[in-house]
């Protein structure tokens, strides 16, 4: 008896900080968000008040938001930009972490801890500093402020979070299963994929969902590298908010983009959840 | 011509030889053993018939042709892993499927050929059950249905029991053997316990070192050791230092060190004067009250120094006037009676003159 309390006590050290942390700064906000975005907004950015100050004026709640959202197709059309330019990024990334992430894995293990350092290093400087030289190094070939240095960027930013679970997924691989697939007549391709590929989906899952989520919500590069055209969600977002102190429209833009997101997800998560079970 | 035939083959690992110019030829239809320690080259001769693997020097021969420069995929070889190496990603079916796949079998082909294998391990049952959902006993009949089902000319087998317990292990033994005869395919089984070799093989290859120290059948192994690591590593020996005394026409007479003389089978080319060892297996030393009459040509007395019962047997250490040990098996086939002496009392060893064996040095 004493002792399942003791459990319990330990059980609630150390699963309530984390827990209150997520309530306080993730739950609360969102649901901040969900009530922001049926609000109408105050005179100089924040929200008007819930009740009229004077008569005329707007208060209370409403859908008005979300009407321009689903009766003006640019929203459409700019949603399904960003999420062209995400998957693509985590495509490129998929294909230049990959051949990489299994090169390390495969090396002498005394040489990989340096390697993995190597893929994290340009986390050591600023991340505002890495997309200013961008800057630097497409102004004279006449590439700045265009959808190629858009998705350079993007793709520069977020592969060290592709290599870095599949290095983690591929360095577990037993190798030999390669062994056992050679023996038994499977050339190098086949081998590849029929058991190093689908044994590291899990590993392409995780990495992707770490470049394809982020590369969504980003404005800084599309606002540093891009044209005006190349602006995503995150831009309309980040505009709505600190350009035309619009607040719940910028909440209910950023609260269909996690629905957007969940959606995405659960259908990727359904999709996969047999080879992820198994692997 | 033999189905596999290895010519003076030579592995290096820097200043290691782990393959020290190592002949053999193993039949078509033949359960073939590589026996012996751990490092002794077995495991890097099999990943060289496998194909994983290269020889410095020396040729592998598969039906008379060399095959140096076919690769593992190409090789009509297939091998069972000690860790089994099943696909997890894989079904119990998908598993045997893949050598088929990977031969370019039609799917209906492979779908009859697959329900085969599983059939012939008893396994008809687990096909779509995944390798994590198998027992250990199971998990190595996926492992042999997988590289038996598309016909291998040769089979090898690495370790295949170690990671079984001692119940399950047997079983897989007699499984095994008779897998092999319906089968009709050649085995090359790689193994460190030599309880398994003698059990399962035709012939067995005892290597020690890089090298081959005797190539026979089990019972020649066990009852005719070459040398002392032979002797000492196929089952229990006592070893005696003795020298040729003299050269008789029903054999040898041999001075033990210390105890006097003995008589032993006759060795060919052995001289008189010629020092070796002379090797006797447990269960042919009789174990007699000192006062008993000898009966049996060679006895030497001494005391009981420890005995171990473990149920069918017991084994006695009797330690000889001149400080050497000699094991002595007697069987309890009376009922309820665990020995028959006590330590510290003084007992007889007696053996026949025709048995054990002189081992020159």
């Amino acid at each position: 008896m004493a002792q399942a309390r003791g459990e319990r006590l330990q059980r609630w050290l150390v699963g309530g900080p984390p827990s209150a942390f997520l309530v306080v700064f993730f739950l609360v906000p969102a649901l901040i968000m969900v009530i922001a975005s049926v609000r109408y907004p105050g005179e100089f950015g924040g929200l008007a008040p819930l009740v009229p100050a004077a008569p005329g004026e707007e208060g209370g709640l409403t859908i008005e938001n979300y009407r321009v959202f689903f009766s003006d197709r640019i929203y459409f059309e700019i949603f399904l930009k960003s999420f062209g330019v995400a998957a693509l990024t985590t495509l490129i990334c998929l294909a230049l972490a990959y051949p990489l992430a299994l090169l390390i894995a495969r090396s002498p293990k005394r040489h990989r801890d340096l390697m993995v350092l190597l893929c994290v290093l340009p986390f050591a400087s600023n991340f505002l500093v890495r997309v200013y030289a961008w800057m630097i190094m497409l102004g004279p070939f006449d590439l700045l402020f265009s959808k190629f240095a858009v998705l350079a960027a993007m793709v520069y930013v977020h592969l060290p979070f592709m290599i870095l679970p599949l290095y983690t997924n591929l360095e577990k691989h037993d190798p030999t299963l390669l062994d056992a697939a050679q023996d038994l007549g499977a050339s190098g391709w086949a081998r590849f994929w029929r058991v190093t590929f689908p044994l590291s989906l899990p590993g392409v899952f995780a990495g992707s969902a770490l470049v394809f989520i982020p590369v969504l919500g980003m404005f800084a590069i599309p606002e540093i590298l891009g044209g005006i055209g190349d602006w995503l969600v995150g831009n309309m977002i980040k505009e709505s908010f600190l350009g035309v102190r619009d607040w719940p429209f910028g909440s209910m833009l950023s609260l269909m983009l996690t629905v957007c997101v969940l959606a995405i997800a659960g259908l990727a998560a359904w999709l996969a959840r047999g080879s992820v079970a198994r692997a | 011509m033999p189905l596999l035939e290895l010519r003076n083959v030579t592995r290096r690992f820097g200043a290691l030889t782990a393959v020290d110019e190592v002949s053999l030829s193993v039949e078509a239809g033949e359960f073939f053993t590589l026996l012996g320690p751990s490092g002794c080259g077995k495991t890097t001769l099999l990943r060289m018939i496998a194909g994983f693997d290269l020889p410095d020097a020396g040729a592998i021969l598969l039906d008379g042709r060399d095959i140096a420069d076919t690769p593992p995929e190409k090789r009509p070889i297939h091998t069972v892993f000690q860790s089994y190496a099943l696909f997890p990603h894989m079904t119990v079916a998908q598993n045997v499927a893949f050598p088929l796949k990977m031969a370019g079998k039609t799917p209906a082909e492979t779908a009859g050929r697959v329900k085969e294998a599983l059939a012939e391990v008893h396994l008809e049952e687990k096909g779509g059950q995944y390798p994590h959902e198998l027992s250990g006993g199971q998990k190595q009949r996926v492992a042999l249905a997988r590289a038996l089902v598309n016909r291998p000319r040769l089979l090898l087998l690495d370790e295949p029991l170690g990671a079984l317990d001692a119940k399950l292990r047997v079983e897989m033994q007699i499984e095994l053997i008779e897998l092999q005869r319906d089968v009709g395919i050649t085995f090359v089984f790689v193994t460190h316990a030599q309880p398994e070799a003698l059990a399962l093989s035709h012939r067995i290859a005892v290597m020690n070192a890089g090298r081959i120290e005797q190539l026979d059948e089990p019972s020649r192994l066990y009852g005719f050791p070459k040398n002392r690591f032979v002797a000492n590593f196929i089952g229990k020996c006592n070893m005696l230092d003795a020298a040729v005394v003299d050269i008789g026409p029903a054999g040898l007479r041999l001075a033990a060190r210390g105890l006097g003389e003995l008589a032993a089978p006759a060795v060919e080319g052995a001289r008189a004067g010629e020092p070796g060892v002379f090797a006797i297996r447990p269960e042919q030393v009789r174990i007699q009250a000192p006062d008993a009459p000898p009966g049996l040509e060679n006895h030497f007395t001494g005391k009981v120094r420890d005995f171990l019962y473990v149920g069918d047997v017991t084994t006695y250490v009797v330690e000889l006037a001149n400080g050497t040990r000699i094991e002595a098996l007697l069987a309890n086939s009376a009922p309820g009676r665990a020995r028959f002496f006590d330590v510290g009392e003084p007992v007889r060893v007696a053996w026949r003159g025709d048995a054990g064996v002189f081992l020159r040095d």
